[in-house]
């Protein structure tokens, strides 16, 4: 399925990421000693280490056979300078301009709750944990826009099964990071920190569920989660938890962010349904992200195009009422 | 003011309100020859922003023009541009609704159909672009002179109306929570209060001056 007419650009075409941080640092370096006779505070900003600073390393992948074939990729620059990440603004341009000071290392993730016993995971140790996959998948929003992203990770079930659950645990919960200092959890995005996520255990343990650590070969940008997040490719975007630090396995279904906030609107399962209207976007259709402008709108498939895989994980329920 | 100068000034209003629309027209072009990116990741969705922000913009700009002429006698002249400005509200309005027949609905009878019958926040939109067609169609001097002063005023109350559902379409359309829309509708509140205001403190001087005389 042949949906944009920008060309990808092969990855031999990209400048090293090395050979053009290594100039962006010279410059910022070169700026922050000028800088640094007339604003001495304003420097010291300039020289801590930023969000391209973690997110330049290169990540060793292998392919995937749950990568979805034949899509037109979103450009790099479009999945990191359109992005909703209300810790760091509400407007789409914000989290580009603002994440620069989340700090991705050291960075763990808590695991507790229904587990054998409870445990610390770092960043690093997750990273060499399994082979990283690059694994293309459609994005889609609940705001009716959509994007093809080629993400690297692996299953969250390999993850999942680390943890060892108990049996008892029927759900899994994602908990982002909430921090003051390194966000700015602005008032005006209407919702509580930290973002909470979550998914019935079968759904976090489908092959397709991603504990994703890059995109694009490359560590995840700050701005698009980093350094570790969920993706969850059949259902809308802010199922997909950025920027997790703690993950809980329960026996009910948690209490989740959006959920909580406008029942009606965002249901706890929130599959891409083109058959289940939202009051405010029709999920018939969607705008492809950097499509020009009169080709944008294309038809939203049910499960995003993931039935196939998916859709038996629902079987006898009515996905009209439970959305 | 000078008749040269009204002339000026209305030069420039007629450019400042059509620059946003050159500007517009002029990435529209870009986007669809040169530079795919010229109007940013989502260009539908900027057009759609750009034309129903500059709507309520002009809106309450409309609006202002009676309190400030009734708070400083002095500028009593901007009177001559409410019907300039109010028209122009209107054409972005209509562009605002043709963004979305277009770009958004695709043409597509059953899909407008369907966010009408839906989507309260397309209603309201549709609602204050309603309101706004006889008020556009009534702006000549000819319509004010036919429907007399008085019925003619009446008729153009409709303004309030249009302005206050293009604010809550604007509210119910963004997400639960988000609260862009705070700046306009402070303003437009504060201009809805600064009628009765004006005229109760006009009254109360109207009365002091009867008395005195009266004495």
């Amino acid at each position: 399925m042949l949906i944009r007419t920008k060309g990808e650009i092969p990855s031999s075409e990209i400048t090293p990421k090395s050979v053009y941080m290594n100039r962006r640092k010279f410059m910022a370096a070169a700026a922050a000693t000028g800088l640094a006779a007339v604003a001495g505070e304003s420097a010291s900003r300039l020289l801590r280490p930023s969000s391209a600073q973690a997110a330049e390393d290169k990540l060793t992948t292998v392919k995937s056979q749950y990568s979805t074939p034949g899509l037109t990729l979103t450009t790099f620059e479009d999945i990191t300078h359109y992005n909703n990440f209300y810790e760091f603004g509400v407007n789409k341009d914000d989290p580009s301009k603002n994440a620069g000071r989340l700090k991705t290392r050291p960075w763990t993730i808590q695991v507790e709750g229904l587990v054998k016993q409870k445990k610390t995971f770092d960043i690093d140790t997750l990273l060499k944990m399994k082979p990283l996959e690059d694994r293309i998948y459609r994005f889609r929003c609940v705001e009716a826009w959509s994007m093809v992203i080629p993400w690297v990770g692996y299953s969250l079930s390999e993850f999942i099964n680390a943890c060892e659950p108990l049996p008892s645990a029927k759900y899994v919960q994602f908990i982002s990071l909430a921090d003051s200092k390194d966000e700015l959890l602005p008032w005006n995005a209407g919702i509580s920190w930290p973002y909470s996520e979550g998914l019935r255990m079968d759904e976090a343990m489908h092959p397709l569920t991603l504990l994703t650590f890059g995109l694009y070969g490359q560590a995840l940008p700050n701005q698009d989660g980093a350094p570790v997040r969920v993706v969850v490719p059949w259902k809308y975007g802010f199922k997909s938890a950025k920027s997790i630090v703690k993950i809980k396995f329960v026996k009910n279904q948690p209490s989740t962010t959006w959920n909580d906030m406008s029942p009606n609107e965002y249901g706890f399962y929130s599959n891409v349904n083109p058959n289940r209207d939202h009051p405010r976007w029709s999920q018939k259709r969607e705008r492809v992200i950097g499509a020009p402008i009169f080709r944008q709108l294309q038809p939203t498939l049910m499960f995003n195009g993931y039935g196939d895989q998916v859709a038996s994980l629902y079987n006898g329920m009515n996905l009209i009422k439970e959305y | 003011m000078s008749k040269r100068g009204i002339v000026a000034l209305k030069i420039l209003a007629h450019a400042a309100c059509l620059a946003p629309i050159a500007w517009l027209l002029w990435h529209l072009y870009l986007s669809v020859t040169s530079d795919p990116t010229a109007l940013g990741p989502d260009p539908t969705h900027t057009v759609t922003f750009f034309t129903g922000r500059g709507t309520l913009r002009l809106l309450v700009i409309t609006l202002a023009v009676t309190p400030v002429r009734r708070l400083i006698p002095k500028l009593a002249w901007l009177g001559r541009f409410r019907r300039v400005l109010g028209l122009y509200a209107f054409f972005y309005g209509s562009l605002h609704l043709l963004t979305y027949v277009w770009l958004y609905a695709g043409w597509s009878w059953a899909a407008m159909v369907d966010d009408i019958s839906q989507r309260r926040f397309i209603t309201a939109g549709l609602a204050a672009w309603l309101m706004m067609v006889p008020l556009a169609l009534t702006s000549t001097t000819w319509s004010i002179r036919k429907l007399g002063g008085k019925n003619w005023n009446r008729l153009h109350w409709l303004t309030y109306t249009a302005a206050i559902s293009g604010v809550v379409h604007y509210w119910w359309g963004v997400k639960t929570g988000v609260k862009t829309p705070l700046t306009i509708t402070v303003v437009l509140g504060i201009l809805l209060l600064a009628r009765p205001i004006l005229r109760w403190r006009q009254d109360r001087t109207a009365l002091r001056v009867q008395r005195s005389e009266a004495a």
